[in-house]
């Protein structure tokens, strides 16, 4: 939903990245305000993933210039535990297996550890285990996964609900879903895009990042931007990701190439 | 028997030995005297001997150890913490010393035995002799020898033919002294058919420099299966050396999970010999250390017979400036085909001055089988730790919580679940004392 009028969560300006010495990112511009969707899409190698990890604090980025501000404040001043109190969120592309810890205990730790930084109050297993059920009914999960280890020898969309279980959980203002949909079956997808759908609210903003259409059939989009190269090259409203379905990335890459030729 | 050892060290280690009162039991007597001979001709192993290449036991060489006179006084409130509720039979020996009045026995089905190898022998004295200080060989084993030439008394668990026994049995060796000995013995004989679980547990309750030399002998008979728990929680100053030996026939099941957690410096052999066709065995493992501690574990799986499965998983969690040794052996004889095997061995550094050898090995002459294995070295997985952070954890409770993961996994399968509780509160308090800083 845009409104021009509500408040700037995510600003990035002239991002640059690099991963082991590589530049990925080549200035990246974006601003997400409060109660919108993005989604950003693009080939494969455009730098879509490095983009939202970045902004999460992986280790093997390097932030090379350009800054970030989320909700006014310098993001990359934070640590990815601090990040991940202020409000931002990141749904792995491939969420982590830990065998050995339990995921309810891991799911209460979280949601603790955030609550008690945002001054609300903590919860002890027996409320955590009733509250945490009742949110998984949302994304038709079997709370038997709460008895197994964080992702371990989860399907893949098992993974990915298991992911946006986390999101509802923690209540982040910006929430970065990187390639939910890949590995999710139709059935799945629509499991898992109604329950971001659920989470959408005015004061919070989600972008995400995906190679194909589909998951946009579901959570519809405010904006389409296309990355290519490590830059967004195009900017649209949800019809230009059918566009791209219908006919590829290559034309907006080669569109982008004549322009900045002409510039 | 005068014989003077070789070695002053072993001299003085048996003095005691010639002071024990002869058994009534003739083989018994003639068993013991064969072990003394061995330890008299053999000399105390070195870094020179490729089986002691990276563990040092010259600090125990240094001291003088004897076996306890008398049985110290215990009091049941004082072995509380150590008590397993699941377990309906408790032996407890204190400094290696039977106490009957710390143990106990109840709902003990008929068909099962467990009690001290002494009162064992009056049903069971053909059966025990049979199996007794034959499976541990002693000729080149000299801490094996020791253990045999003081074998007097010990825990007897047998269960007879197609009975299954599902509480465990609970051995607990209590030491109580400095300066002692102990020649911890335990025999556990599964009968075609038959099932039990044994738990040997090994604690302190003085923090001094005292010894443990034990050997175990396992024998597990046609489709049979036994669980061995071993729990090694000695004094950080005791010194523990152990010999398990394990003897499966046909369509036999061994299972076993050991946790090393105690000793300045500890070396547990195991040994599983599949003697008998299909046999199985399932062993993991987990040290955690620290401090200047050393653990050693030696497994061997020996493949003899077609159709043996053999799975291992050990990890070992080192701090401090601490020394773990990993050495696991799979042997598959010439005619043992189709040996399905795997061994994993995986070890977690938390500081710059740990250290770990670890030696997988593999010895195989037959040409149709399947075996696997790896080892690992390492510190905490870096994904891992981000996806943690990822979720607002901090720094040091995310590396905690793997570190307290990585032993949980083999904790976990341990099938008691009091113990299970206990070691992992132990496992969560000694991962958060780790130093921090020297973890980078």
């Amino acid at each position: 939903m845009i409104n021009a009028n509500a408040k700037k969560l995510l600003e990035v300006r002239g991002l640059k990245a690099t991963v082991a010495g590589v530049e990925i990112l080549k200035g990246i511009n974006l601003t997400v305000r409060a109660g919108e969707v993005h989604a950003v899409m693009g080939p494969n190698g455009s730098g879509k993933s490095t983009f939202a990890k970045a902004l999460a604090g992986h280790p093997a980025y390097t932030v090379t210039g350009g800054e970030v501000l989320l909700e006014g404040k310098d993001l990359f001043a934070l640590s990815p535990e601090e990040r991940a109190r202020a409000g931002v969120f990141l749904g792995f592309q491939y969420p982590v297996e830990i065998p050995g810890v339990s995921n309810s205990g891991f799911l209460r730790l979280s949601y603790n550890t955030v609550q008690s930084v945002r001054g609300r109050d903590e919860l002890d297993p027996l409320e955590f285990d009733d509250f945490v059920r009742e949110k998984m009914k949302l994304l038709d999960m079997d709370p038997g996964f709460l008895d197994r280890s964080v992702n371990d020898g989860f399907s893949g969309g098992e993974k990915k609900r298991n992911e946006i279980l986390q999101m509802a959980l923690l209540e982040p203002k910006l929430a970065i879903l990187d390639e939910t949909d890949s590995g999710l079956d139709i059935d799945a997808l629509r499991v898992v895009a109604n329950g971001v759908n659920g989470l959408l609210k005015p004061d919070n903003a989600v972008v995400l990042v995906t190679h194909y259409q589909r998951l946009l059939n579901y959570i519809v989009p405010d904006y389409v931007h296309v990355m290519e190269g490590g830059r967004i090259i195009k900017t649209g409203g949800k019809e230009l990701a059918l566009e791209l379905e219908t006919r590829g990335y290559d034309w907006v890459v080669d569109g982008y190439k004549k322009s900045a030729v002409t510039a | 028997m005068t014989i003077a050892a070789t070695h002053p060290y072993i001299e003085a280690l048996l003095k005691g030995s010639r002071e024990l009162p002869q058994s009534a039991a003739g083989w018994l007597n003639a068993r013991r005297a064969q072990a003394l001979e061995r330890a008299n001709a053999l000399t105390v192993p070195t870094t020179r001997d490729e089986e002691w290449r990276f563990t040092d036991i010259t600090p125990l060489t240094r001291l003088h150890f004897q076996p306890a006179q008398v049985a110290a006084r215990v009091a049941l409130s004082d072995i509380g913490r150590f008590i397993v509720p699941e377990a309906a039979v408790r032996l407890v020996f204190v400094d290696g010393i039977f106490a009957p009045e710390l143990s106990a026995v109840s709902d003990v089905p008929a068909g099962v035995q467990a009690s001290t190898l002494a009162e064992g022998a009056k049903a069971h004295g053909a059966l025990i002799e049979q199996h007794l200080a034959r499976h541990a060989a002693f000729e080149h084993n000299l801490f094996a020898a020791l253990n045999t030439a003081y074998l007097r008394d010990g825990a007897l668990v047998t269960v007879v033919k197609n009975q299954a026994y599902a509480a465990p049995v609970h051995v607990l060796f209590v030491a109580t002294q400095k300066e002692i000995a102990a020649y911890p013995r335990c025999l556990v004989i599964a009968e075609t058919g038959a099932e039990c679980m044994v738990i040997e547990d090994f604690v302190s309750l003085e923090d001094g420099a005292y010894f443990n030399n034990a050997v175990t002998e396992i024998v597990v008979g046609a489709d049979a299966r036994v669980r061995h728990v071993r729990l090694q929680r000695e004094s950080l100053n005791a010194f523990h050396i152990a010999h398990c030996a394990v003897a499966l026939d046909k369509d036999a099941s061994y299972l076993s999970n050991t946790v090393t957690l105690g000793a300045r410096i500890s070396r547990y052999d195991l040994n599983v010999e599949q003697n008998g066709e299909g046999a199985a065995m399932k062993i993991d493992g987990l040290a955690l250390i620290s401090g200047r501690q050393l653990a050693d574990t030696h497994t061997l799986m020996s493949h003899a017979r077609p159709n043996g499965r053999s799975a291992q998983l050990h990890k070992t969690i080192v701090g401090g400036a601490a020394h773990a040794v990993f050495n696991g052996k799979v042997f598959v004889h010439e005619g043992a085909q189709l040996t399905d095997s795997s061994q994993q061995n995986r070890n977690l550094l938390l500081s710059g001055r740990a250290h770990v050898d670890a030696k997988p090995q593999l010895e195989i002459f037959a040409d149709d089988v399947k075996c696997s294995h790896g080892a690992t070295v390492g510190q905490l997985d870096a994904e891992q730790l981000f996806y943690l952070k990822s979720r607002g954890l901090s720094d040091a409770t995310a590396r905690n919580l793997l570190t307290y993961a990585f032993g949980a996994e083999i904790i976990d399968r341990i099938p008691v679940r009091s113990l299970v509780e206990r070691l992992e509160q132990t496992v969560l308090e000694q991962t958060q004392a780790a130093e921090p800083g020297a973890r980078a």
